[in-house]
This record gives structure tokens, C-alpha cells and sequence, in this order.
């Protein structure tokens, strides 16, 4: 069986269209297309009509990046705490939890990928915005340190806001820390690709998810600096339209290329495959 | 018209009555000696009182003072020779940041800052200092410059952060300070930075990543400015003093934190009220840093550099 048929709910019994009930329908926000709910599942929530690419959860990037059961999950054992004593932040996390399961804002481990070795870190972000805050900082840095030390590639899926707030300067240090390993990468030649989706702004786009050796941006991903509101807050008008989007940084040459959902397992097994000699 | 911060009002009327006592005293020959005494006195004492119970808010609005030493200051009394090189060979020179050789102690060294504008004329030039993607990226150029030529870098950081505009996004300002602190990582030459005003998140962090952090007593260093942590959070910027206080974003805050190395004490009334005890305080310890760092060969720095940010982080372990 595919991977993208994997663990879905069997296909409704096709009826006619007025007597499929209302919330089996979805609608693009993009262009307004309206389908089957199936059809966009099945497509990866990407639109059949526009293509615009919707946020989709951080099992999809695994089961779409990883040979089927082949993901074993590391550095689990960290949670955050509330190391400043920020007033409502132990609350925050523990809705987190409820919300988006133990893994934090990213999700890290090893797996195979066409037989061949890597390490996959997807950020999740209904963990709060998939702020980077020390523990996501700390399972990052693992991941890449795992890489230098196994010479296996390095796959990250970023999503995320940026720094978390509510650890103060332990977050922003966290840009330092993820690229220090991200740099020792790059010296011990060891592959690593950064996937960029919707949005990676602020800390995380300042730090490793612009590292990669090859960036890849997921069509119509938020991509930048600065937050939109906090640009045109700056500037005072209104932002260009599509500015900051995934094919805007291809156009500027912030990354190497705009890959949609259905070509990214192929292009990155090919690319990792080529960066090793293969 | 001098700048007054506020909590600074008391310390502002003292000085303008001893004032007016010394001008009685030179004018019309009194003696009123025995009344300036105790009022000099008063002054220092409140002085201390003041600055030894600064809120967080308060310290930060110390490391905004636009009379405190900014980086061209120490540069001309710190170091001998500054030779400045400016632009990224790639776009344009950006003169929120500042660097080039100089000489520290005999010493040639690479020194690059973020500077400020001291007037509005100034301060448009040098956009308040915040960097657009290509003055991180001349920063980079001089850094690999000096590790190429055995020079040690010293960094000297005073910004409210990387400017986020259209440009600067458009040229990349996340690759910019990502690219900086990918290669300062592994720089085969001593870093040292120092945070002299305000450590103004990534933009800040940009110039920051070294073998040694030091930071000013009145300095701070934060994820996220006040205002704008108020307005995310609780929607109104005025709760910037609540935000400041959760932050942790104090030179002690940061040192128990261990993520700075020393805290260099400013004088009792802030870095702005005595400038060249402050820049001469900051000399003594960078010296101090860049000779202890120096003595390391420079292959052996690397390793212990990623050593002291993989340490950077507090979380639990189930
Ligand atoms: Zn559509």
C-alpha cells in the first residue's frame, strides 16, 4: 500500500451530492473550491482545483518522508518546564500536551528513507505555534549531533513562529545552539536538507531552517523575518501581495527550489542520495 | 536639555539645588560649604538607592539612555589604529554596523558593533541601529577576514534588533543572521562579545555567538523587546513593565541563567552618568578575555564553543 493511503478512514460510499452530510465537505481558502473531504486528504490537503497547500500534521511529513515503520523516535524524554517562572506558561504547556500529544513542537527520530538512513526532525506547530523554547532547542541539537556522529543526513520540517517568549533568552540561545551542530554538519560533510512550510518565521527561519545545505519551500509557505504584523506595523502600509510567500524567497533566492507535497519524498531521497555520492 | 529618565527626577533636583548653592558660593562669596556637603552626600546616597533597586523596566530604559557610550565611543578609547572597512561586496554598506582593525593593547584585532545615532540626523543614517540582512553580512566578511588572519574578534552589541522592513526581508534578513551564526560557530579565531546596550533578540544574537559573553551591568538581552511581548501577549504594550519582569532579561538574569560569562559593573548612576568609567570598566575585562582567549590555540576553540551552547537550555526529563 502507498504511504499517502496509509491509516486513512475508508472511502464514504459515493452518493449523491446533496445527501453527503454538510461537514463532509471542505472548502480551499485559497480559491473557494469545494470537495469531498477524502479528496483533500487524499491529495496531502493540497487543493485539486488551485494547489494551494494546507497545514497538514506532523504524521503526514513522517509517513511521507519514511520507509513504512521505520521511524523510531528519540529524545522523548524532554518536556519542558517552566525554567523562568513565566506567569501562565506551565498552563499553556499543559493544554499543549492535551492538544498536540508529549512530542513538544517537534517530533525527532531516526528512520529509513528508500533504504537509506536519516535523521527527521518535523516541527509540530499546534505545540504552540511551534515555538522554539529550550527543549525543542536541546532535541534539534541531539538530532544533528546524532547525524555528525553516525554520518547520516539530516531532514528538518520547520513550522513555527519563532523563539518561545515564555523562556525568555533560554529560547533565543536555542538559535545558537541548533546552529552551532548544524555547523558541525557542514564541516564533517554530512547532508542536510531543510524543509520550510507554513509559516517559518522569526527565530527558527534565523537559524537552522535557512542552514540547509539545499532550503525547500512548501508552495505558498510564510516565510521570513520579521512577522507580517510587525512589518507593516514598521512600515506603516500595507504588505505587496504575496510577499513572503515561498515563491517570493525562490524569486529573491532564499531557497533553492518550491517543491509541492506530492514531489517532496522523491526529491529529497534523490538529492540525499546524489549528496552521497550515490 | 539633558534627558531625564524618570525615576531619575529626584537625583536631577538635588544636582540643581547643590547647583544653585555652588553658584551662591562663587557669585556673592558665601559660605554655605557646610549646607553642600550633606547635600552631596544625599545625592550619592540616593544615587546608589535608585540604581541598586532598578526594575527590570528600568534597566532597560538605562540601556536605551542616548547618553550611553555607543560603540564608536569604546572603539576610540579602547582601541589604537581603528581602520573601519565598510560594505558586504554585495549590496550596500550598512552603517547600523560598524567594524574593522584596530589595535587592542598593541594587538591587532577585528572589532565590529552595532552603532547608534547620537541626533535624529545621525539616527536615520544608522537606523537606530538596527542592521539590515547586509550589514550582518559585512560583519561576516570582516569575521572571516580575521580568522584568516589569526586576529581575534571582539563584538560589541548594542541594537533593538534586526530591522524588519520590506528590504531587509527581501534580501534576506532570516538568511543573514542564520548564515552569521552558522559560520561564527566555526571561526578558528577567539570571539568575544560583549552586550553594551541592548541585546535586541536574533539581531542582537547575529554579532553574539563566541567564546565568551560579557555583559554591562545595566545592559539587557532579551527574546523579545517588552512592548512587544506585552502586545502578544495580554494585547496592550503598556504592561511592558510585567513583560519586563517575566523576561529575565537583566545582566544578573542572564548570568544566573549561565548564559553570560561576567557582568561588568557600571558606575552608581548608570553607564551614562560617568561614560569613560564605564568604557575604561569594559576595556579592563575585555583585555582580560581576549588575552585569556588568545593563549588557546585556535583549532582548540571550536569545540568548547559548542560545548558552552549545547549547555545553553533548562527543561525536565521525564
Ligand atoms: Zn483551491
Amino acid at each position: 500500500m502507498p504511504w499517502f493511503r496509509k491509516d486513512r478512514k475508508p472511502r464514504r460510499p459515493s452518493r449523491e451530492k446533496l445527501e453527503i452530510p454538510a461537514d463532509a465537505w471542505e472548502k480551499c481558502p485559497e480559491c473557494g473550491h469545494v470537495d469531498i473531504r477524502d479528496k483533500f486528504e487524499q491529495a496531502l490537503e493540497v487543493c485539486p482545483e488551485c494547489g494551494h497547500h494546507r497545514r497538514v500534521a506532523v504524521q503526514v511529513y513522517i509517513d511521507m518522508l519514511t520507509d513504512e515503520g521505520s521511524f523510531s523516535e528519540l529524545y522523548n524524554e524532554l518536556q519542558s518546564s517552566n525554567p523562568l517562572g513565566f506567569e501562565g506558561y506551565t498552563d499553556k504547556l499543559a493544554r499543549a500536551l492535551r492538544k498536540a500529544g508529549s512530542h513538544e513542537a517537534v517530533i525527532t527520530g531516526s528512520a529509513t528513507l528508500e533504504g537509506d538512513e536519516l535523521n527527521l526532525g518535523v516541527m509540530d506547530f499546534a505545540f504552540m505555534g511551534g515555538s522554539m523554547g529550550s527543549v525543542v532547542g536541546e532535541k534539534i541539537a541531539r538530532l544533528a549531533r546524532r547525524s555528525v556522529e553516525e554520518r547520516v543526513p539530516l531532514v528538518m520540517v520547520s513550522r513555527s513562529g519563532g523563539a518561545r517568549m515564555q523562556e525568555g533568552v533560554l529560547s533565543l540561545m536555542q538559535l545558537a545552539k541548533t546552529s552551532v551542530m548544524i555547523s558541525a554538519l557542514k564541516r564533517e560533510r554530512v547532508p542536510y536538507i531543510s524543509v520550510l512550510t507554513d509559516p517559518t518565521t522569526g527565530g527558527v527561519s534565523a537559524s537552522f531552517a535557512m542552514q540547509g545545505d539545499v532550503n525547500i519551500a512548501e508552495p505558498n509557505a510564510v516565510i521570513g523575518f520579521a512577522g507580517p504584523r510587525v512589518i507593516k506595523q514598521t512600515i506603516g502600509q500595507d504588505l505587496p501581495k504575496g510577499f513572503q510567500t515561498a515563491e517570493f524567497l525562490l524569486e529573491k533566492g532564499m531557497v533553492d527550489m518550491v517543491v509541492p507535497r506530492v514531489q517532496l519524498r522523491a526529491t529529497i531521497s534523490n538529492l540525499l542520495k546524489m549528496m552521497q555520492g550515490r | 536639555m539633558a534627558f531625564v529618565l524618570d525615576f531619575e527626577k529626584p537625583l536631577v533636583e538635588l544636582e540643581r539645588q547643590i547647583g544653585h548653592l555652588r553658584r551662591l558660593t562663587r557669585e556673592r562669596d558665601l559660605e554655605v560649604d557646610s549646607e553642600i556637603g550633606p547635600l552631596e552626600k544625599k545625592l550619592d546616597d540616593l544615587r546608589r538607592e535608585i540604581y541598586e533597586e532598578l526594575t527590570p523596566m528600568q534597566r532597560v530604559q538605562v540601556a536605551r539612555h542616548p547618553r550611553r557610550p555607543y560603540i564608536l565611543d569604546y572603539v576610540a578609547a579602547l582601541f589604537t589604529d581603528f581602520i573601519e572597512l565598510k560594505g558586504d561586496r554585495l549590496f550596500r554598506d550598512d552603517p547600523a554596523i560598524v567594524g574593522g582593525w584596530a589595535r587592542l593593547e598593541g594587538r591587532p584585532v577585528m572589532v565590529i558593533g552595532h552603532q547608534k545615532g547620537r541626533d535624529t540626523k545621525e539616527n536615520l543614517r544608522r537606523n537606530f541601529g538596527m542592521p539590515h540582512p547586509e550589514g550582518y553580512r559585512k560583519a561576516l566578511r570582516l569575521m572571516e577576514m580575521a580568522a584568516r588572519f589569526n586576529a581575534p574578534i571582539i563584538t560589541l552589541i548594542d541594537t533593538p534588533g534586526a530591522y524588519p522592513g520590506l528590504g531587509a526581508e527581501e534580501r534576506g534578513q532570516a538568511a543573514a543572521i542564520a548564515r552569521n551564526l552558522e559560520v561564527m560557530a566555526g571561526l578558528e579565531t577567539p570571539i568575544l562579545a560583549a552586550v553594551v546596550g541592548e541585546g535586541g533578540s536574533g539581531g542582537a544574537l547575529a554579532l553574539g555567538l563566541a567564546d565568551r559573553v560579557i555583559m554591562l551591568s545595566n545592559a539587557v538581552y532579551s527574546v523579545i523587546s517588552p512592548e512587544g511581548c506585552a502586545a502578544i501577549l495580554w494585547n496592550d504594550a503598556s504592561q511592558k513593565e510585567r513583560a519586563a519582569e517575566a523576561l529575565k532579561l537583566t545582566a544578573p538574569d542572564l548570568l544566573e541563567l549561565g548564559l553570560v560569562d561576567e557582568v561588568i559593573p557600571e558606575p552608581p548612576g548608570g553607564a551614562h552618568s560617568d561614560p569613560e568609567r564605564t568604557i575604561a570598566a569594559l576595556g579592563e575585562a575585555v583585555r582580560r578575555h581576549v588575552e585569556e582567549l588568545a593563549k588557546i590555540g585556535s583549532k582548540r576553540l571550536i569545540k568548547p564553543r559548542a560545548k558552552k551552547y549545547m549547555e545553553m537550555g533548562r527543561f525536565a526529563e521525564r
